[in-house]
């Protein structure tokens, strides 16, 4: 166990140990711009759902760290991440945050481009006879890979392909989708917030149990007995965090709904959600009643995936960093791609019941968050620690590090990953 | 596109003005319009005030209180929204705002709102509906946060009794960031 110190040899990943890290991490501007670099710029971060982005021409703009791209589908239904910046003289090229569109084109001198970045057109395009060669000014290209609808972008054409990034977290990506109960599951709308801290106070809270009944005392006050009940999680020995490898890491909170499709016929569909059971009975055998209705709450975890998107039970969590002390916060509702209207209107009213800038858990998160950075200014050096559960860490069969999901197992993970990126010899 | 051709500046300049009244102005002086106005007017105070449970009363029973997300959305209930509150989600959005458990409430910034620009959508026999523009000044921790936002109400008016039958709250920012806040709008 050793002590962060600000000795900066080896770089920055000398700030952070197995169990704790220098605070530093959270208010250091040149800790977060190597960050971009080596982080952001430098692993697959997730970029898009594809039901974002169901047809040809479907287009949707985002960030890959600082920097903004679009995101679309082309016509051979392979899908582009472009840098949304004109390759003549730096403007953005396209300011609508989604639609449809055949291509790109500059608002300054009318340069176009396809869909897939390539130019098309230049006005007059005589003044650059003998000057440019319209193939090499293409927008510039993410590489792109997907994996169960999960679309990702990187600027790095050496890594490891995205499904071996993904590791073991495949696994509980494909049970997390298995809250379509036979419906593809796609994005119904979103929440966007930010909040006064650093992206990885906002990492280390989606695995992070422990505060769930203290900040969140005011949601649980609030829901019916039986949901309160499913998520009272913090002396439930089956409720545990197992790190996956490469940053990722899960937190089990309803250890019954690990696998949606595993279903004995012992529990109880929540009486919270009769007018559905009874509306859907009218034209759907009992079975498939039963399979849509245990998925309401969505999966029993939150999956954590290195360093930009959770699957957290029903919804997608994206951050976004906009500097050292903001992050931005993407909170996508889910739900069932061609289901019935009645369920998706349900699962709307408990994403809204929980999440957003007005819902009864974002914001005492938020405030929470906002209190981290003011705190954490204090003696930048002193560490935060991440080492509840050490002491009770296990490795199980799969070989992952498992202990409680009160306990920091997830955080450590994250930051493992983090030492290994952020350091010199990477 | 259709390529009309544009009008002569002096066809505009000799054009009708439209009515007050088509306006919705005219409507102000309308008694029934002016105990809405007073009404609008008493709930900003009660909000900025954090007088949460006086402020529920103010709704009657089948009410909605909205904020949606997408600036154009009328179907609410199939979309998502940021607050879709009826009577029930109401009480318990009070009940959180005033019990003690909620950090950001208890820790939430003062705020002076501001509503003006009033106009009539609608009078009926027991409505009155009201469009109007907000403007939130919130202050917490040295930091100033500002909220624009179109509103729309709709009172329902019974002899003297006049209650919000529905809100909307239309921010400017309502499909980009709304930073979290401990307070109602």
């Amino acid at each position: 166990m050793t002590v962060p110190t600000t000795d900066r040899s080896g770089g920055f990943a000398g700030l952070a140990a197995d169990d704790r890290v220098a605070a530093r991490l959270y208010t250091d501007p040149e800790v977060f711009d190597c960050e971009m670099e080596k982080i952001f710029y430098s692993t697959w971060v997730w970029v898009a759902h594809e039901s974002e982005i169901p047809d040809a021409g479907s287009f949707k703009m985002t960030h890959v760290g600082l920097q903004p791209v679009v995101v679309n589908r082309d016509r051979k239904g392979n899908f582009n991440v472009l840098l949304n910046r004109c390759r003549h003289r730096g403007a953005s090229v396209c300011e609508v945050p989604k639609g449809k569109a055949n291509g790109f084109t500059c608002p300054y001198h009318s340069w176009s481009y396809s869909l897939e970045g390539n130019l098309r057109g230049i006005p007059y395009p005589d003044g650059y006879e003998g000057v440019i060669e319209k193939q090499q000014l293409s927008l510039q290209k993410l590489r792109v890979e997907s994996y169960n609808g999960l679309i990702f972008a990187t600027f790095k054409t050496d890594i490891e392909p995205l499904e071996d990034f993904l590791g073991d977290a495949k696994i509980w990506i494909d049970r997390f989708m298995k809250q379509g109960a036979g419906f593809p599951v796609k994005v119904q709308g979103e929440h966007k917030f930010r909040f006064d801290g650093n992206w990885k106070i906002q990492l280390e809270n989606t695995t992070d149990g422990y505060h769930f009944p203290i900040v969140h005392r005011s949601w649980m006050a609030s829901v019916d007995a039986e949901t309160a009940d499913m998520l009272s999680f913090m002396t439930d020995e089956k409720a545990v965090t197992h790190a996956l490898g490469n940053g990722h890491s899960v937190a089990v909170m309803v250890p019954e709904h690990v696998d949606l499709e595993e279903d004995d016929g012992s529990e109880e569909l929540q009486e919270r959600f009769r007018h559905i059971i009874d509306e859907l009975s009218e034209t759907m055998p009992q079975e498939q009643v039963r399979r849509i209705v245990r998925t309401m709450h969505g999966a029993g975890y939150n999956l954590n995936l290195f360093p930009n998107l959770s699957l957290s039970m029903s919804f997608f969590r994206v951050l976004r960093p906009i500097s050292v002390n903001e992050t931005e916060i993407q909170h996508m509702a889910l739900g069932l791609d061609g289901g019935p209207e009645s369920v998706n209107r349900e699962r709307l009213r408990i994403h809204e019941h929980f999440q957003g800038p007005f819902g009864f858990g974002t914001s005492d998160d938020s405030e929470a968050w906002d209190r981290v950075q003011r705190g954490a200014v204090a003696n930048p050096d002193m560490p935060i620690l991440v080492n509840r559960g050490l002491g009770r860490e296990e490795t199980v069969e799969e070989g992952w590090k498992t202990s409680h999901v009160t306990d920091e197992t997830g955080m450590r993970e994250s930051y493992a990953m983090w030492t290994r990126m952020m350091s010199d010899d990477n | 596109m259709t390529t009309e051709a544009p009008e002569a500046v002096e066809a505009i300049d000799n054009r009708p003005a439209r009515e007050p009244f088509n306006l919705g102005l005219g409507n102000l002086a309308d008694p029934r319009v002016a105990r809405a106005i007073e009404l609008i007017w008493l709930e900003a105070q009660l909000l900025d005030d954090k007088d949460y449970e006086a402020w529920q009363t103010l709704y009657t029973e089948d009410a909605k209180y909205v904020i949606p997300v997408e600036p154009n959305v009328a179907d609410f209930e199939s979309s998502l929204n940021m607050v879709y509150d009826d009577a029930r989600m109401r009480h318990m959005r009070v009940t959180r705002l005033v019990q003690g458990y909620s950090m950001s409430a208890v820790a939430a910034a003062r705020t002076s709102r501001t509503i003006s620009r009033f106009t009539v959508q609608e009078i009926t026999e027991d409505t009155v509906t009201l469009r109007s523009a907000q403007v939130l000044v919130g202050f917490k921790r040295d930091k100033f946060q500002m909220l624009g936002a179109d509103l729309t109400h709709r009172i329902r008016i019974a002899g003297d009794d006049a209650r919000i039958d529905l809100k909307v709250i239309r921010l400017v920012n309502s499909d980009s960031a709304v930073n979290a806040s401990g307070f109602l709008l």
